[in-house]
């Protein structure tokens, strides 16, 4: 169970330095090596047959094979035909990430703060969800958020939503998915470094007569920020490449680019879709840099 | 402040913190109630009766059952190659000192920070411009979950070995244990929990992923693609079922993993 929770641990903190053992380089690489080789060959070197792929004549097929013309109007062309949903996913994943970090937070907070005796139950109940698959689940956002669910009558009763009003098949139901989502991936790096924060320090606030609302801008906010960071980027990078919520609870007018990407490949348009996959892999490699920059945290790995 | 008003300001976090919890439960108990569901026609997804029924014919949906075991197969393969591959790595990243520790530190952080869409389509793009394009299906599927599963292995297990304390070995070296020995009796039994942790967590990566393995899957059929399918047409309930029972599985695990844990250390 706890396997999720030492993942949000781990991403938070730069494991401690161990007691170094020179010469024994040769065990470290030896112990490295299968596994090594395996990510060369399955992921180095896969992203540089991606890159070329997006560099090759789009007018191939996969009868005729395509042929490397180096053409970087790949690039351009797919720019201008995708900009929209392009520019959408980046958008639902920012929404979703600023509605996980504003739902993601109190809930960590809790846990790791105010929970007492019931820390390790609430723990679980976070992890929970990913003990079935994410597939049924998002299905099931797709009854509760029904026309005639209750959802959105209690919406209509509260006149949040106008009489002709849904929930399914918008723009809200597709952020609501994504964020439900990822939100587990936000509250473990979250609860994570809260937790290491010394209750003291936050008494001590109180003793200087700071108010609880100083104490947690002062002092719990600037100490769990690897947390914030580390949260943020699991949520935001996986959300910006999502097409299933967009797919089961939207419609063609919220579709995303990883829907476009999943379409071109499955209709064998090779060239076009490794262009849109690494324009989303540089945006995103872009976003995040100039984010960790800013945030002034670059030992996040 | 009233004394009401106190009590709230006190506990409005933890009040926040249970209704974002009933937001994470609502769809396990939709799940679960679904489960049960007898529709009235083919592609309702409504609550229509309630039935036994799908319980006890779990198999009906044709399939299914041949999906699941797909997925349990690739998902138990992965799990066994990922956890000995990364566990390998982690002892390297943590008990040895090597030129290019960082670089690879972060070599084996990017599969976790890349988009699963891209990770699929440059598996893809590999697989194709290789001449493997149209042997896709199991094996593809399987070097895939195994590649996105390692870095999650190497993270957890990686955690557990640097919070161990070293001088429990020191001290079996002390006791003229040699290498073999302390490693088998002492540092192994330590690491355990984390390699385990690791396992679970790859496995239920594997059973669980959609984006790549629907790129690379060719004509398997893995059970998330079976729901997947099965969402542009009908859904049959029995999804739910199996939802429901790999639910109470790992409940099932994780609470008697715990109360093991609690007998031994009392």
């Amino acid at each position: 169970m706890s396997a999720v929770g030492q993942l949000g641990a781990t991403t938070a903190t730069p494991a401690p330095p161990s007691e170094p053992k020179s010469g024994r380089r040769l065990t470290a690489y030896l112990l490295l090596l299968p596994g090594g080789l395996f990510l060369l060959l399955f992921f180095v070197i896969p992203l540089v047959t991606l890159l070329a792929a997006s560099l090759y004549d789009p007018n191939g097929s996969i009868e005729n094979g395509f042929s490397m013309t180096w053409h970087w109007q790949n690039f351009i062309d797919t720019m201008s035909d995708y900009a929209r949903p392009f520019g959408r996913s980046l958008w639902y994943a920012l929404l979703t990430t600023a509605i996980c970090l504003l739902l993601g937070y109190p809930l960590a907070y809790a846990i790791a703060i105010k929970s007492g005796r019931w820390k390790n139950l609430m723990l679980a109940l976070v992890i929970a969800p990913f003990f079935t698959s994410f597939l049924i689940r998002t299905l099931s956002w797709k009854l509760l958020l029904s026309d005639n669910g209750f959802v959105v009558d209690a919406l209509k009763w509260l006149h949040i939503l106008g009489p002709d009003g849904r929930l399914l098949a918008t723009t809200s139901a597709v952020v609501t998915g994504l964020t439900y989502n990822f939100l587990p991936f936000m509250v473990l790096p979250l609860y994570a470094s809260l937790e290491r924060i010394d209750k003291r320090l936050l008494e001590a606030g109180g003793d200087l007569f700071a108010g609880p609302f100083t104490t947690f801008r002062k002092i719990t906010l600037p100490l769990s920020m690897p947390g914030v960071i580390a949260g943020t980027l699991l949520t935001f990078i996986p959300a910006a490449g999502d097409y299933i919520n967009a797919q089961l609870l939207g419609t063609p007018k919220q579709r995303m680019i990883g829907n476009d990407i999943q379409r071109l490949f499955a209709a064998g348009a090779y060239p076009t879709a490794a262009a849109l996959s690494v324009t989303l892999m540089a945006a995103i490699v872009v976003l995040v840099l100039i984010y960790i920059r800013r945030a002034g945290t670059e030992d996040l790995v | 402040m009233t004394r009401a008003g106190r009590w709230f300001g006190r506990n409005l976090v933890m009040m926040v913190a249970i209704v974002v919890l009933l937001y994470l439960f609502a769809p396990i108990v939709v799940v679960m109630l679904m489960s049960f569901n007898e529709p009235k026609s083919k592609l309702s997804y409504t609550f229509d009766g309630f039935t036994w029924d799908n319980w006890q014919h779990p198999c009906r949906p044709f399939g299914m059952c041949d999906a699941v075991s797909t997925s349990l197969r690739i998902g138990l393969l992965a799990t066994v190659i990922a956890t000995a591959l990364g566990t390998l790595m982690a002892f390297a990243m943590v008990r040895h000192q090597f030129r290019g520790r960082s670089a690879t530190n972060l070599f084996i952080f990017l599969p976790m920070a890349s988009p699963e869409i891209v990770l699929g389509s440059s598996l893809l793009a590999l697989f194709v411009s290789s001449g493997f394009g149209g042997q896709l299906g199991f094996w593809t599927i399987l070097i895939a979950h195994v590649m996105f599963c390692m870095s999650f292995v190497v993270v957890t297990v990686k955690a557990r070995l640097a919070g161990m304390d070293t001088r429990m070995e020191q001290a079996a070296m002390d006791l003229y244990a040699n290498e073999w020995q302390t490693y088998w009796r002492i540092t192994f039994p330590l690491v355990f929990p984390g390699i385990l942790a690791a396992a679970l967590l790859s496995f239920s990566l594997s059973f669980d992923d959609f984006i790549i393995t629907n790129l690379n899957a060719g004509t398997t059929v893995t059970f998330p693609m079976y729901v997947w399918g099965s969402a542009q047409r009908e859904i049959p309930p029995q999804i739910n079922v199996v939802g429901t029972a790999m639910f109470l599985l790992a409940l099932l695990l994780v609470v008697g993993g715990e109360l093991t844990r609690r007998r031994r250390t009392r």
